[in-house]
């Protein structure tokens, strides 16, 4: 069967200097149509390196990368920019709003770049707004909205396009935890309508949230199944402890 | 990225920051400004020139006859002939003798009147209007009548308005005033309206020389100056063997257009170095960008995570330098156009700034914004997204 995200044998080699750092190991890893899938590891696990990859910000220094079964591991500035624009939808732990603008144009932004008229961007915008209850929201500035309200607009903000998956980097790190749950509980409930959701997170606790864990650790996967197995929020012996077992 | 939201930013940012709008668009508005004010006083500088010389007639031809080195001369008849010989390039001809003798009016000498022997076609060669009664007559010219015309500074200041048909004396002989002729410069003592016209015949006759050394042409039309001018020449040569010394004839629409070359280098030249202004103003700009594309390092970082492509961010970025620079352009022209319209009457200039200098001002303001905006814009859609998403 095909999947939606194909990652094979990729890696990912940064240059300091006289060594080389691999921050992605070879990583073979399918993702299909409807999964809810996180992707766990410390700092330097090379999470984020992954991230980039699957969201289309960076390519792999070898190995494939088929999104809907196009090669976007070889693509340009500009190609990648309109596979992020047509398939990928972003949230990030800084929710990463346009300050100067207001919540229905910051929605409005992905689907400006794909070309959409002005009505019906509008519309979609409004949609989504609608989708994450913040309708009535709609002329007001980021700065006038909390922080989970803020998550809010950027979870519609990556909707409003319609993506193939949605990308969500620590999505609840700058949130108290109520208001994070809120949000992992949203992020629940658009799995359950059928989107793909892949979520980068440190913690466990949040990564069991998911139906599926893939653990990253020194670049290399070093667990990928169900959320619900024991071993996928064990840390290994010799980089963690069982502290980080916080359940 | 559409272009009226782009604007709308450039706008909404301009607006946000007033005070380092206003120091990024400085250059561009003291450039403009200048240019402006500039052009405004020059134009307004050529159409008074250009009026001084219609009030003399720009298709007037002055021939010299300087005659050193020869005893050849050219008569009145001669000129009068080569006149009539070309109907298409010369409407009038009018010889003119200064006369070495004073006016005398009443028991007054006056002897800064300027006395002149003309022909008839004097008053259509030289433009002159009429007040009161007529000009000299071709019957005057030619029986030598004792008749004149006087200006009207000679009519109101030296004969109390009441000249017309009244006598003057000349050099001794009497002459009857036959008409007075309208103010033409101010009513001056010093200017031409204090002047007294009589037949040149007689003008000669009291000269006691017969030679005549100035005639006055006037081309039949503002396209036969050159032609009527090359036929004066070309008669003058055959008299005076092509002497180019023994005689001068100056067109008044090849000195107007000397004119206007001298005017033309002045403005340039001042033009250019208010240019220079506007090219610090497009530094000035450049510079600004500059930080702005590093403020915004993580704005640019979100749009293309969002799928901007280059081309967006670069064109955002250089609509919001060319909306700078634009608006700097226009306060530009609303400051230069009051500044020219104040400072033009201090020197008797009525500034006119014409609607094809302002519109290329504005497009060169927005010109300069494009232009230095672009390498800033270049940078921001040059950005590598990761690093920028990441910038604090």
């Amino acid at each position: 069967m095909s999947h939606l995200i194909e990652l094979e044998q990729v890696y990912k080699i940064y240059h300091m200097g006289d060594t080389d750092v691999h921050a992605l190991d070879g990583i073979t890893l399918h993702i299909g149509q409807g999964e809810f899938v996180a992707i766990v590891g410390q700092s330097g696990s090379g999470k984020s390196t992954a991230m980039n990859i699957i969201g289309c910000l960076d390519v792999p220094t070898s190995g494939t990368y088929l999104l809907e079964g196009i090669d976007v591991s070889t693509m340009d500035d500009d190609q990648q920019a309109e596979i992020r624009n047509k398939l990928l939808g972003f949230i990030f732990q800084q929710y990463n709003l346009i300050p100067k603008l207001n919540v229905l144009e910051n929605v409005e932004l992905p689907l400006l770049y794909s070309g959409m008229d002005a009505a019906s961007r509008r519309q979609s915008a409004l949609t989504a707004l609608e989708r994450v209850g913040l309708a009535d929201k709609a002329k007001n500035l980021p700065s006038q909205l909390s922080g989970g309200q803020q998550q809010r607009v950027s979870i519609a903000r990556a909707l409003a396009g319609n993506p193939s998956v949605i990308l969500a980097d620590e999505p609840t790190g700058a949130l108290d935890s109520r208001t994070g749950r809120e949000v992992l509980s949203f992020l629940q409930k658009l799995n359950q309508e059928g989107n793909t959701i892949v979520l980068i997170t440190h913690d466990n606790s949040i990564a069991v949230k998911a139906q599926r864990i893939v653990r990253l650790q020194d670049g290399r996967m070093i667990y990928d199944g169900p959320s619900d197995d024991p071993r996928a929020v064990v840390q290994p012996m010799e980089s963690g402890g069982e502290e980080e077992m916080n359940l | 990225m559409s272009i009226v939201q782009s604007f709308r930013l450039a706008i909404k940012s301009l607006a946000a920051s007033k005070m380092r709008a206003l120091l990024t668009m400085l250059g561009i508005i003291i450039g403009v400004a200048a240019v402006i004010i500039i052009i405004s006083l020059g134009d307004g500088m050529n159409n008074m020139i250009n009026s001084e010389f219609e009030k003399m007639g720009t298709n007037l031809l002055q021939v010299q006859v300087l005659g050193r080195g020869t005893s050849r001369s050219v008569s009145d008849s001669e000129m009068y002939d080569l006149a009539g010989a070309y109907p298409q390039y010369i409407s009038a001809m009018s010889p003119s003798v200064p006369v070495r003798a004073s006016l005398k009016t009443g028991g007054e000498v006056s002897s800064s009147t300027s006395i002149t022997g003309v022909g008839e076609d004097y008053i259509t060669v030289k433009a002159l209007e009429l007040d009161q009664g007529r000009f000299l007559q071709y019957i005057d010219v030619a029986r030598m009548q004792k008749v004149c015309v006087v200006g009207s500074y000679v009519d109101g200041e030296l004969m109390g308005g009441t000249s017309l048909g009244q006598k003057v004396r000349i050099g001794g002989q009497e002459y009857s005033v036959v008409g007075v002729l309208k103010e033409q410069a101010d009513n001056t003592s010093y200017g031409n309206d204090n002047a007294v016209y009589i037949p040149y015949t007689n003008a000669t006759r009291l000269n006691g020389d017969a030679s005549i050394t100035n005639f006055q042409f006037t081309a039949s039309s503002d396209q036969t100056n050159s032609q009527a001018k090359a036929v004066i020449e070309e008669k003058l040569n055959r008299v005076y063997e092509n002497d180019s010394d023994a005689f001068m004839v100056i067109s008044m629409s090849e000195m107007m257009g000397v004119l206007g070359n001298i005017q033309g280098t002045v403005m340039t030249v001042l033009i250019a170095i208010a240019g220079i202004s506007l090219l610090v103003g497009g530094i000035g700009i450049m510079n600004i960008m500059l930080v702005s594309v590093t403020e915004r390092t993580r704005e640019i970082g979100i749009r293309k995570s969002l799928g901007a492509k280059r081309r967006d961010i670069r064109s955002q970025f250089i609509i919001e330098a060319g909306t700078t620079s634009a608006v700097g352009g226009v306060i530009g022209i609303v400051m230069g156009v009051g500044i020219a319209n104040l400072v033009g009457p201090l020197f008797d200039i009525e500034a006119s700034p014409s609607v094809s200098a302002i519109l290329i001002a504005f497009g060169v303001s927005l010109a300069v914004g494009v232009i230095f905006g672009y390498l800033p814009a270049n940078k921001a859609a040059k950005l590598n997204s990761i690093d920028a998403l990441r910038y604090d």
